[in-house]
């Protein structure tokens, strides 16, 4: 055999190989899709939503930390600062309707994402996280002494209203398929920039960052997009969170939720698109579960417990670890 | 009485002293994760749990086997400093060739489950620890009135950091220390064992904080989320005065206590927040931090 035919044939099997991983991809994606739309059919629709808004959160807060390896310490602040911007603009201008509050929630956490990421990328590694936590504690702090947030007791009572003024989102049902299908939206949005030449130079910032920069990229600006992108679609899952549950509190604000989201993308598997979705399912349900039995005083130690076994005993997530197995023993 | 910007002087005095107390803490705990930062690299999420570990272990010492204050001034850091020490060799170690941002992490973790155990069993509400008969009362200066007991803090506190300071840049264990944190392979390799000077290292530093954790359980109120709060004001000064040096950590510990007291003088509403806002105001002018030497 020629070597030109010994190429081919390796060309034609990594091909096939290709196909068939894209198959099973394809055929995965499908079964999750049906999955979610019978969902709220087998399970109460809000606890659903709930998911989905945290999974969103994680999957903002990976293309950060799992792609781009910069660890923030301060997510919260964009969580929060979403979801009272739309409470505050739905509960006192009855004119706007559901999806300009949240769009205006976005967009707030974005501006505040910018401003967060041009004074924390001045610092590296643990400073980077350190100066993210303590911003965020400002806005904390601000959150706290603004009279619009209701303080301690919180923002009750934001309506619903109806999506584009035709569809009323009191019904659960509609309220459900409304956050999936933007959930699934930025899921997609984040899967195009992550196998985007943008998203490669993100994990070449990860992997190596100086020599990104000998390479002639400008580390800064990309860092700073990664921030701001992660900033805006962490800020919209706390509009949609607030519109869901008619609530936005000073807890989404609380460092507390900071470190959750990192433990929902640790868990799940960072640098991978399903496993902070998978991480924050696990979280949730963990929390939930927890509430309900005799360990509900323990949720805490034991959510920090979580942190310390997957850090000692599997850093690269559920999601990672299954990947790594899957390489190992199927080709 | 003498006034400045509508302030009565002793109400500024007041405020001042409150100002260098809450610095001398800001000091002592910044201290300790300078030192641990020197040689392990790691920034210890795990600072503020052994504060509150120290401060809430003095009160229960008290409580359950009537340990009095200056035997648990030395107890309480000690106990501590070998959960650390246990904290280092059984956790720590096994992700010590790993990216920091492991150990951050796992820090963070530790310090939620002793929060969290520790609020099970005594609630957030706090627990009371009455002053040594010894430091009630105070003098009058003239111009303000000190009591004792603060005056003992703020003196505890700079013997210590002095103390410290003096060992890391004077003697032979601090040598090495500092050779340690220029290369540890190379002095792996001069025979001195690195391992243990990592531990004793880390047991170090949080005993650090736990003396800051006894100092302040007769002045602030002793709950098992104290060490949360300040923790992250002292990360605002950690960034503020840069973790290369241990001279760098007390003093700018000290100094933003000083401005925090000024702030709540001049303008009460914007005092939790003026460490943030300075270490912001750091950022954008001098983003290496006041005693950096690398960004």
């Amino acid at each position: 055999m020629s070597q030109t035919d010994i190429h081919s044939d390796i060309q034609k099997s990594i091909l096939s190989q290709q196909k068939t991983e894209n198959r099973r991809k394809w055929i995965l994606n499908g079964v999750l899709l049906v999955l979610l739309l019978l969902a709220p059919f087998v399970m109460y629709p809000v606890f659903l939503m709930k998911i989905l808004c945290f999974a969103l959160f994680a999957v903002a807060f990976n293309l950060l930390f799992g792609f781009t390896g910069l660890l923030s310490f301060g997510h919260a602040a964009f969580l929060a600062s979403g979801g009272y911007t739309t409470g505050y603009l739905l509960s006192n201008f009855s004119g706007l309707t559901t999806e300009m509050g949240i769009i205006a929630g976005t967009l707030v956490a974005t501006v505040l994402g910018l401003g967060f990421a041009l004074l924390s990328i001045r610092r590296q590694g643990i400073y980077f996280a350190m100066v993210t936590l303590a911003l965020a504690q400002l806005v904390f702090f601000f959150f706290v002494q603004a009279s619009f947030t209701g303080g301690e007791d919180g923002m009750h009572g934001v309506p619903r209203g109806e999506l584009f003024g035709l569809i009323n989102l009191e019904d659960n049902l509609n309220m459900y398929y409304f956050v999936l299908a933007v959930f699934l939206g930025c899921y997609l949005l984040v899967q195009r920039i992550v196998s985007s030449p943008y998203g490669h130079v993100l994990k070449a910032i990860k992997q190596n960052e100086p020599r990104a920069v000998s390479l002639g990229y400008k580390v800064d600006r990309y860092k700073i997009l990664a921030f701001v992108i992660s900033a805006a679609l962490a800020g919209l899952a706390g509009s949609m969170k607030s519109v869901v549950f008619q609530l936005a509190s000073l807890n989404d604000a609380h460092w507390h939720m900071s470190g959750e989201v990192i433990l929902m993308t640790l868990v799940g598997g960072m640098g991978t698109l399903l496993g902070p979705v998978l991480g924050a399912t696990l979280v949730v349900n963990i929390e939930y579960q927890l509430g309900q039995g005799p360990l509900r005083d323990w949720v805490d130690p034991i959510l920090g417990g979580i942190f310390v076994l997957t850090v000692l005993a599997f850093r690269s997530g559920i999601v990672g670890e299954v990947q790594k197995f899957i390489r190992k023993n199927m080709g | 009485m003498s006034m400045i910007f509508g302030v009565p002087m002793a109400v500024l005095y007041g405020q001042l002293l409150i100002g260098v107390i809450n610095g001398a803490f800001y000091a002592l705990l910044s201290l300790g994760l300078a030192v641990i930062f020197g040689l392990l690299k790691i920034i210890n999420f795990a600072h503020g749990a052994m504060y509150m570990l120290g401060a809430m272990g003095t009160v229960i010492l008290f409580d359950t086997l009537g340990v009095n204050y200056w035997v648990a001034l030395f107890l309480a850091p000690v106990l501590v400093g070998t959960v650390g020490v246990l904290i280092e060799y059984f956790l720590l170690r096994r992700i010590a060739g790993q990216d920091h941002i492991y150990s951050l992490l796992l820090t963070f973790g530790v310090a939620l489950i002793m929060q969290g155990i520790l609020t099970n069993i005594y609630g957030v509400s706090g627990l009371r620890y009455s002053m040594p008969d010894v430091f009630k009362g105070g003098v009058n200066l003239g111009f303000m009135f000190l009591p004792f007991y603060r005056a003992w803090v703020i003196v505890a506190a700079l013997i210590v950091c002095f103390g410290t300071w003096f060992m890391i840049e004077k003697t032979k264990l601090g040598a090495y220390l500092r050779a340690g944190t220029e290369d540890s392979q190379l002095m792996q390799g001069f025979g001195i064992n690195v391992p243990l000077l990592v531990s004793l290292t880390y047991g170090f530093g949080v005993m650090l904080a736990a003396f800051a954790g006894v100092l302040a359980a007769p002045i602030y109120s002793v709950t098992p989320v104290m060490g949360s709060h300040i923790l992250i004001v002292v990360f605002a000064v950690v960034v503020i005065g840069g973790l290369g040096s241990i001279g760098g950590a007390i003093i700018t510990g000290i100094l933003m206590g000083v401005v925090e007291g000024l702030t709540k003088t001049f303008y009460p509403p914007a005092s939790s927040a003026v460490i943030f806002l300075v270490m912001v105001v750091v950022l954008m002018v001098r983003p290496s931090g006041l005693f950096g030497k690398e960004a």
